[in-house]
């Protein structure tokens, strides 16, 4: 697991090589809200429940970069964006209501679990 | 850079109690809402598909960057980037340029909610920020967000839309921008969404309606807090310069007046018009049933402009230019000269083209183009097939107004169906007109005579006399009609009756002259009596004369006998002395 500090750029990790069978996640937060706690603390908690190690978040706060916001078209706060494995989604909210990231994905795709 | 709210505004400081207004620039707009959107509020339009939503948010923002020197973000739910700047375009509104000199920022937000999943709580910040930062990155004063609906149909939760709206507006408030949110038009209430309730202070709502096949635009001010406006529903339209909202009632009866009369082309019609024509910027109607020369005498009045160097501009809703200047052949007017010399400009157009207003708007920018000294619409009449009547002289009145301001001399003609009366214009235009003349036929003998007379010349003396209109291939005369006890007499009638007076005439004179001779002869003849009693007078005093001589000197010698046998019998001599004079007494006696 490896949460990149939110001063760094989306191009980094875009460039970075995505590892075969790596989950990709990066969300969006809003300043250190409350709201924005629960979602990070929730999508590390999703992301150990299902993907244990295998795992890339950045965490970005618009504030800091309100471009990257345009760039990757944030209306509502927080917003996950799961990157890889493809499809790309979209899950806005603190996350709270969610049981799985990766459950909608069939079973050849999901990353491989490290028991 | 951070958005100067207050400072760098070239516009006109409102006075004090007054509402500071934002002038979007959009030709109309600003009369009607007395100077332009409330400033620093938002401002919302709605209205239904297609009715010009996006587009008057975007000519706010581009009039705004260019002629009020406020940059605008312009944030669109509906369309990219590219395709908003490829559909302005078509107006002339460069947004490409725009966004390169920093004047405009184009954010396209794109929400689908099949790529969104909803997972607990979240608020709008994303939005915040994003419209925060395109605010700050060029210090935008305008802001449109173009169609915030979109978001109700992106995003599930409804209730924190809501509350994030509210907070949208009060926070574009609080930032001090003049905002315009563009929402489709709802079925019950303004907007689908019912947003009327979040943005208060002014709610402008647009109308694309249908009446009899065509299509006008509507604008309406449903409400601005704190500040007069035009509360009726104002045509508007979209042209190739953007939108322009033409409100009647803004117009004011307060134009320049002309004393400088222009001739008509006609000498026998100026002359009919108190010997000088029409004056300069006047609106003169030409009414008369098909085939009365209308567009002759209108053809005439434009070659007669042109010949005095000044500019005319021809709409014709009924015939194309070619076929107007080949008709003019026919009379002896040949109109390509003006046509070369760019002094004569035709525009035509059929009715039914378009609707009234981009008639209207039509004729007005070819006119703003052409800066004409003369225009002439052939027929104004046409142009109730695009309309209502009462639309119709709306428009009449707009134009009118329009080229009066401008010193204008407009020439409509106006057709008048056969058995209406003459007097009756479809557009109960007569009360715009400064002058009115009439063209008439007049049927009998088998034949059809056109008359023209004057039925109302403001400000001028006028004649009351009917007079024969003649076309010929010399061009067009106008002659005395024929009045005599037999009534108005035209064509044949009044040269049968001309020949018949010609003949009188003549018999008149050839019976003075056959008098003259007579009375002639006659003096002759009384004159010869008279030498002939003369000379018999003459003879006969010459007679007496004669006799007279002969009796003096028969005395003389008596006296001298008497005197010769005296003095033979001298004997007596002297005792007879005193009888000699007793007997002469007695001799005598």
């Amino acid at each position: 697991m490896n949460i990149k500090t939110p001063k760094r750029r989306k191009r980094s990790l875009v460039s970075a090589p995505v590892k075969a069978g790596q989950c990709v996640l990066r969300l969006f937060v809003a300043g250190a809200s409350v709201r924005s706690r629960q979602a990070v603390m929730r999508v590390r908690e999703l992301c150990a429940a299902e993907l244990r190690a295998n795992c890339r978040l950045e965490v970005i706060d618009i504030y800091q970069q309100p471009q990257l916001a345009r760039d990757n078209q944030i209306v509502a706060t927080p917003t996950l964006i799961k990157e890889y494995p493809r499809p790309v989604r979209r899950y806005i909210g603190n996350l709270l209501n969610t049981s799985g990231l990766f459950a909608d994905l069939p079973a050849p795709l999901k990353p491989n679990r490290v028991n | 850079m951070s958005p100067t709210l207050k400072s760098q505004n070239p516009k006109p400081v409102a006075p004090p109690g007054r509402l500071p207004k934002c002038p979007t620039g959009i030709q109309g707009l600003d009369e009607i809402t007395d100077g332009g959107l409330p400033r620093g509020r938002p401002t919302l339009v709605c209205g239904g598909a297609g009715c010009g939503k996006t587009l008057l948010g975007a000519e706010f923002l581009v009039r705004g960057a260019t002629q009020f020197n406020e940059p605008g973000v312009l944030m669109a739910f509906e369309e990219t980037e590219a395709e908003l700047k490829a559909n302005v375009a078509s107006l002339g509104f460069d947004l490409a340029g725009l966004v390169r000199q920093k004047k405009m920022l184009i954010d396209y937000v794109h929400i689908e909610r099949s790529e969104v999943q909803e997972s607990g709580e979240y608020d709008l910040e994303g939005l915040f920020v994003r419209l925060n930062h395109a605010i700050d990155s060029i210090g935008a004063r305008r802001v449109v967000l173009d169609t915030l609906e979109a978001l109700f149909a992106g995003l599930p939760n409804e209730a924190i839309l809501r509350s994030e709206l509210r907070r949208l507006f009060r926070w574009l408030k609080d930032k001090g921008v003049t905002a315009v949110i563009t929402a489709e038009r709802g079925r019950e209430q303004l907007t689908r969404h019912g947003l009327e309730e979040y943005v208060s202070d002014c709610v402008i709502l647009l109308d694309h309606r249908l009446n009899d096949q065509i299509a006008t635009r509507h604008l309406r001010i449903v409400k601005y807090r704190g500040a007069l406006h035009g509360t009726n529903e104002f045509p508007f339209l979209i042209g190739d310069k953007g939108i322009s909202v033409l409100p009647i009632t803004s117009l004011a009866l307060n134009h320049q007046v002309s004393n400088e009369r222009i001739a008509t082309g006609i000498p026998r019609l100026d002359a009919m018009l108190g010997g000088k024509g029409f004056f300069r910027g006047s609106s003169i109607l030409l009414t008369g049933t098909p085939g009365t020369g209308k567009t002759i005498i209108s053809c005439n009045f434009a070659k007669a402009a042109c010949l005095r160097g000044e500019r005319v501009l021809f709409f014709s809703f009924e015939e194309s230019p070619n076929q107007i200047i080949r008709n003019m052949h026919s009379i002896g007017l040949r109109l390509e000269p003006c046509v070369k010399r760019d002094l004569l400009r035709f525009h035509s157009a059929r009715p039914s083209l378009y609707g009234l207003e981009m008639h209207l708007a039509t004729m007005f920018k070819e006119i703003a183009e052409f800066q004409p000294d003369v225009v002439i619409v052939d027929p104004i009449t046409s142009l109730v097939e695009a309309g209502t009547d009462s639309e119709c002289k709306g428009m009449v009145t707009r134009l009118i107004d329009y080229l009066k301001a401008g010193q204008v001399t407009t020439l409509f003609t106006s057709l008048t169906q056969g058995g209406h009366a003459l007097q009756q214009s479809e557009m109960a235009m007569s009360s715009l007109m400064d002058s009115w003349l009439l063209l008439q036929d007049f049927e009998g003998n088998g034949e059809r005579n056109r008359v023209v007379y004057v039925l109302k010349a403001r400000g001028m003396a006028h004649s009351n006399q009917v007079r024969e209109f003649l076309i010929s291939d010399r061009g067009i005369d106008v002659v005395d009609a024929y009045i005599g006890p037999s009534g108005v007499l035209t064509g044949s009638a009044r040269a049968a009756q001309e020949a018949l007076e010609k003949a009188g005439l003549l018999t008149g004179q050839q019976e003075a002259d056959r008098r003259k001779r007579e009375l002639e002869r006659k003096r002759i003849a009384i004159d010869r009596q008279i030498s002939g009693l003369r000379s018999d007078y003459e003879t006969e005093a010459l007679e007496l004369r004669r006799i007279d001589e002969q009796v003096g000197t028969s005395t003389l010698m008596l006296n001298s006998e008497r005197a010769a046998s005296g003095r033979l019998r001298q004997a007596d001599a002297k005792v007879a002395g005193g009888l000699r004079h007793r007997a002469r007494l007695a001799r005598i006696n």
